[in-house]
């Protein structure tokens, strides 16, 4: 691993400051992803801004009706917190679905929000990767893809966005809080928070240098059933094949999210208003751009039998 | 590169070191404390075996840097137990068989401590989710997890009698 | 000591420690965290430094160049060895790819430098900064190509590569029922917990090493080779092993970097390899392609059965015997076996548990679900029907012991395998129900083991071999054997591994390191004997050892007393005669299995499972059991998630971590349950014991397999089971 410097921020305005000030500086909060990053040298940060320390860990409600979940609450806290299990049980289900107990006491509301794909030719630094090394290539497309995105690719990328939690998000409307270098705030929504690969799959999100990631808020509670099912090889502690998290309501209209198919958590509303018409023609609009490999053809299938499952749990 | 000051305290004692920011807490156990229960099985969290409990909660210390440590409170397998005044866990792991190489053990256990301090009374589901961090290679799970509901069982015993 | 004929009785049938349900005598320091694994041996008064490999970036081709110069400026930097500076090597004669040395690159990851620093960071940071210029050249790196062009070997492992008994396809075409299909398994890691890791100290020409070795001789050995230093300079150590599973037969970089890292920075190394070194730069068990043939009457007597397999492995490789259990598990008058060897350019092949009988099981017990279904039959009764007491290749060789119609039968009651229903007829809730049912063989292998046992003057029994406890319970089958023999409790015995300073044992592998080196250790403890009635003037053969005395006639001598101030010792190497010539040696069993699968996902989930296991003596019911369990929990990733995914493009397997490689974790192995059949073998050994670890592995993917086809109606032969091979046979639930 490189070298750097550290620190550790005492507010949030400092933090952004200090890293708006150097472009080679990178916050760490729970670093369950970035340390093996760094390890690997994928990230070489020259200097580290700890955030841990800037109080933005507590989960209250909005004046909406609705709860804002700061940025470094721990993913063990907010699954077990008693409004987000009540009113957000999506999310609570998701949070347990990833990842360990270990893991989850360290992640952070946003480092869930910002950790990068599990593509393991992104891993390999042997091999091109447009998203490690822009315009080197990408070293998954031809090989080895039975995890990687079936829709919303691009010719210089297919990894997918490897988060439970952010599908939960999705599905629950969450808005992203952050504080930019010159201490503006701004609220993105997070549709617009992930982007798709395109040319440039290096630069997955919205965030400017510097920004920090201060909450992320949750719209009053919508009802309905909650439902998180993540289809993997194994019982536990792996990522997803496929995820759908959804909210149907009793009328059989509902939202619905999907994770391990795409650069970010799926989710379109033309295919949400098909709902009620099962989950045949959701999924056939969810997927209708879906352009997958030979290895992970069988995610097309699987998203439909999956959200059939779902919608039939629902019903019951 | 400069190296920080760093205090812990590790299973009960005040350490004081000097670190560079890049050391991560399980070198700085192993390699400066001596500390080598806590293993290194994959160093990228996906074994558990170098699992301690630092201020309360169970984290996998391949992933945390020794500075972001600095004041914590760090538990390791040493610290549970010793070969003379075993912990109820250690005891039941060595009863039931719940180990063969014994790599993952020390993670496992500590992994286990702290899971029962969290939910004193789990059903054997809870305790295979909770563990569900931790991998072992050789003894198909059974035994251990027979081991933690026996700690569980033992612990609440001794519990009840105290009242 | 030669055993040369079938064992009588001995002191080992007395079963007081031997057959116990002892505790390991290592729990103490395992479950404290004191076991000291290679990596460990941490003295804070040695100045000790790191060492951290740098591995191939491609996959075949040679090195053109080499720039280390920022490498070495970096801090903290103490030296940087490249392959090209160590230049060719002799290899290890265990080794098929060279482990470091020259320009030539064999494999991905192969070992290019190993950097040494002052810290670990220091080391792995100054890693990357060395530069390599390669000229690459075209590899073959998929099987299912390569197979066209395999060979046929001289030998495999001493056997022949093919065999042909009677008119195969005669028989075949002629016959009522024939089945014939071609099954794949993928390429598997051992993944055992512990990386390979070695410390390396110089002393002048003198060389010690810890390493992470379940072979201390044949690692000491290939060291001496590759260093080209004398065998005797080396001193090798390995008392505690975090797992191997074969993974840790062989001398590995590790060990090579580490001593020649610590020659160059004329200071203690420590090189421990990087989990994803672990995959592309030691040895895997390799992939296979195997059609098997079968052919019945329709009262379900087979009348031919053939079985091919094709794996692959770089130039002077061996192949995977899968389909050497063929020659030997059921009847049937016209047989043949092929094995083919294919040239892949990836990382060496090698063993993983049970090699060979692993992967072809998991083939030919689909077969015989498949065909019994063909013929109407059930599958227990199918494999009862060509249940065979003799060699069917030689039938002049009965087997030494053979229990599989018990293992069957009793497995078959206890599992309530009557319950099984027709494929797809059991739904609980989502879940579609199935059961399966497989044979499991493994041959039982003998190799010589000795043994130094001393008595000394408080009457502890000290046992010293090379033998290695990699998680198997060596330590304690070691100690009860010596207790059993001198006639002590076990807190009286000493038991000391894994040093290469001690007798060479039989060492860790093939199971059978358990029956061998006990009986190494039996032998030993007979030369004690001997040496202690002499000393006392007693007839040895009249001698009892009882209580912690020796006692002949109405004389007896506490066992301290007798040792006097010097101590006493015996030493002594079993070796096996022809006994194996005359009679087949294996171990048998039978597992069942019931698992659900998800009727939308196709996510097949393990329910409970039963082995019924024949291996003669059972030395410690304890760790004989969380053998199989552990091996039956293997086979749950093998039927179901473990596969190396290869990057046929590029060369090398893709998922080198534990999260893309997925071994079961806690919540996906249920109940398990363990019978074993009481039995005694004499024909292997004083021990009457036979290897048990790997034959907990035989068969079970397979009985999987066939529990998720009688769940869901769908027949995958191609593994892992995953999902995606599933689903498209699977109702609508739209």
């Amino acid at each position: 691993m490189r070298a750097f410097t550290y620190e550790r921020a005492s507010s949030v305005e400092a933090a952004a400051k200090a890293a708006a000030s150097n472009s080679q500086a990178r916050f760490i909060a729970g670093g369950t992803n970035l340390l093996d990053l760094m390890k690997l040298e994928i990230e070489t940060p020259t200097h580290l801004i700890d955030i841990n320390g800037l109080g933005v860990d507590k989960i209250e409600g909005t004046q909406e009706g609705g709860v804002r979940i700061g940025a470094l609450v721990r993913n063990t806290d907010l699954a077990a917190h008693e409004t987000i299990r009540r009113d957000y049980g999506l999310l609570s289900r998701a949070l347990l679905a990833g990842a360990s107990g270990q893991l989850r006491n360290k992640a952070t509301t946003a480092g869930n929000l910002l950790q990068r794909t599990r593509c393991p030719y992104f891993y390999d630094t042997n091999q091109p990767c447009n998203k490690r090394q822009q315009g080197s290539g990408c070293s998954a497309i031809g090989g080895f893809t039975r995890q990687h995105a079936v829709v919303g690719t691009s010719d210089a990328c297919i990894a997918t966005h490897p988060s439970d939690m952010a599908v939960a998000m999705r599905a629950l409307d969450a808005v992203v809080e952050t504080v930019k270098a010159d201490g503006s705030r701004r609220s993105v929504p997070i549709e617009d928070f992930h982007r798709l690969p395109g040319d440039t799959p290096h630069i997955e999100t919205v965030l400017e240098a510097g920004e920090v990631v201060t909450a992320v808020t949750l719209p009053p509670p919508v009802g309905g059933k909650q439902i998180y099912r993540k289809v993997r090889d194994r019982a536990s502690y792996a990522f997803a094949l496929v995820s759908v998290g959804a909210v149907i309501q009793s009328d059989g209209t509902g939202q619905v999210a999907v994770g391990g198919i795409a650069h970010k958590p799926w989710r379109i509303a033309t295919a949400e208003a098909e709902l009620p018409r099962g989950a045949k023609s959701t999924a056939d609009a969810l997927l209708a751009d879906a352009r997958p490999t030979e290895q992970n053809r069988f995610k097309i299938d699987l998203v439909r039998r999956t959200l059939g499952a779902v919608l039939t749990e629902a019903r019951g | 590169m400069s190296k920080m000051h760093i205090k812990l305290t590790v299973n009960g004692k005040p350490v004081e070191l000097l670190a560079e920011p890049r050391e991560l807490l399980i070198h700085v156990l192993r390699e400066e404390l001596s500390i080598t229960g806590p293993h290194i099985g994959c160093e990228t969290t996906h074994c558990g075996a170098c699992t301690i409990d630092m201020d309360g909660r169970s984290i996998k210390s391949c992933t945390v840097f020794a500075a972001q440590a600095n004041g914590a409170n760090v538990t390791t397998i040493e610290g549970l137990g010793t070969p003379d005044g075993l912990h109820v866990l250690q005891t039941m792991f060595k009863e039931h068989h719940g180990l063969q190489c014994g790599f993952c053990t020390p993670g496992m256990i500590t992994r286990a401590y702290r899971l029962l301090q969290e939910n004193p009374d789990p059903t054997e589901e809870e305790v295979r989710f909770g563990m569900s961090g931790n991998l072992c290679r050789c003894t198909g799970y059974q035994n251990i997890v027979k081991a933690i509901l026996a700690a569980a069982a033992e612990l609440n015993a001794v519990k009840e009698a105290a009242q | 000591m030669q055993f040369d004929k079938p064992a009588t009785t001995n002191p080992i049938d007395r079963l007081k420690v031997v057959g116990q349900p002892v505790h390991r005598i290592d729990g103490q320091l395992k479950a404290t965290g004191r076991a000291k694994y290679a990596y460990e041996w941490h003295d804070p008064n040695v100045p000790y430094v790191y060492g951290y490999p740098v591995g191939a970036a491609i996959a075949k081709g040679h090195i053109v160049s080499m720039d280390v110069s920022a490498a070495k400026e970096a801090p903290g930097v103490l030296a940087v060895v490249t392959a090209l500076d160590v230049g060719e090597r002799k290899k290890g004669k265990f080794n098929t790819a060279k482990l470091f040395g020259g320009s030539e690159i064999q494999h991905y990851h192969q070992a290019v430098a190993v950097v040494v620093a002052e810290t670990f960071e220091q080391a792995r940071a100054a890693a990357a900064l060395v530069r390599v210029e390669y000229a690459e050249e075209i590899g073959a790196f998929d099987l299912k190509d390569a197979m066209k062009t395999a060979i046929k070997p001289k030998d495999v492992g001493g056997a022949p590569p093919d065999t042909a008994v009677g008119d195969f396809d005669g028989a075949f075409k002629a016959a009522p029922v024939s089945f014939d299909a071609t099954y794949t398994t993928p390429d598997q890691s051992h993944s055992m917990m512990e990386p390979h890791a070695s410390i390396a100290v110089w002393d002048g020409e003198a060389l010690t090493i810890w390493t992470s070795a379940q072979m201390i001789d044949w690692w000491r050995s290939d060291l001496a080779t590759t260093l080209d230093v004398e065998k005797e300079k080396i001193h090798l150590m390995s008392p505690f092993i975090g797992g191997g599973f074969g993974g840790k037969l062989f001398l590995r970089a590790d060990a090579v970097l580490a001593a020649f890292g610590a020659k160059a920075a004329r200071r203690p190394v420590k090189v421990a390899l990087p989990r994803p070194f672990m995959v592309n730069n030691t040895t895997h068990r390799p992939a296979t392609i195997q059609r098997v043939r079968i052919a019945a009457e329709h009262t379900g007597k087979i009348t031919a059965i053939g079985h091919e397999s094709w794996s692959g492995d770089l130039p002077g490789g061996q192949l995977e015997t899968a389909a050497m259990q063929t020659r030997l598990l059921y009847a049937g008058e016209n047989r043949m076996t092929a094995m083919r060897l294919a040239t892949l350019d990836l990382a060496e092949g090698n063993a993983m548990r049970a090699p060979g009988e692993a992967p072809g099981m998991m083939a030919l017990e689909i077969a015989m679900d498949e065909m019994a279904e063909k013929l109407d039959i059930d599958p227990v009764e199918f494999r009862i029907i060509n249940d065979t007491q003799v060699d069917p290749e030689k039938p002049e060789r009965p087997f030494s012991h053979r229990d599989l119609v018990s293992c069957l039968r009793l497995g078959a009651e206890r599992f309530g395998w009557s319950d099984r229903g027709r494929p797809a007829s059991r739904r609980e809730g989502n879940w579609l129900i199935g059961l399966g049912v497989a044979a499991a063989f493994r041959n039982n292998l003998l190799v010589p083991s000795a043994a130094r046992v001393r008595l000394d003057h408080e009457g502890v029994i000290t046992v010293e071999t090379d033998m290695t406890d990699i998680g198997t319970g060596s330590y304690t089958i070691i100690a009860q054997t010596a207790a059993e023999m001198m006639g002590v409790p076990i807190e009286k015995v000493v038991v000391r591994l894994g040093d290469s300073r001690f007798p060479v044992s039989a060492g860790s592998g093939g199971q059978f390191g358990a029956n061998c080196s006990t009986t190494g250790v039996y032998a030993a403890c007979v030369k004690l004997r001997e040496a202690i009635a002499q000393k006392l003037g007693f007839n040895s053969e009249d001698a009892t050892f009882e209580n912690g005395e020796v006692r002949s006639g109405n004389r007896s001598v506490p066992l301290a007393e007798a040792a006097g101030s010097e101590g006493l010792a015996g030493e002594d190497t079993v070796e096996w005669a022809k006994l194996a010539d005359s009679h087949q040696q294996s171990t048998f069993g039978a597992h069942f299995v019931e698992v659900g699968v998800d009727i939308a996902t196709g996510e097949s989930r393990i329910r409970r499972m039963l082995a019924v296991c024949a291996a003669g003596r059972i030395l410690n019911p304890i760790t004989a059991r969380s053998q199989v369990v552990g091996a039956m929990t293997m086979g749950v990733g093998s039927a179901l998630s473990e596969e190396l995914a290869v990057d046929v493009g590029r060369g090398f397997f893709v998922n080198h971590d534990l999260a893309g490689y997925e071994v079961p974790v806690h919540a996906d192995i249920p109940h398990q349950e363990v019978i074993f059949m009481d039995e005694t073998d004499p024909y292997s050994s004083p021990m009457k014991a036979k290897g048990i670890a790997e034959l907990g592995l035989c068969g079970v993917s397979a009985a999987i397999a066939n529990a998720i086809y009688n769940a869901t109606g769908v027949r995958v032969r191609e593994y892992p089971i995953t999902l995606d091979k599933l689903i498209g046979g699977l109702p609508d639930v739209t």
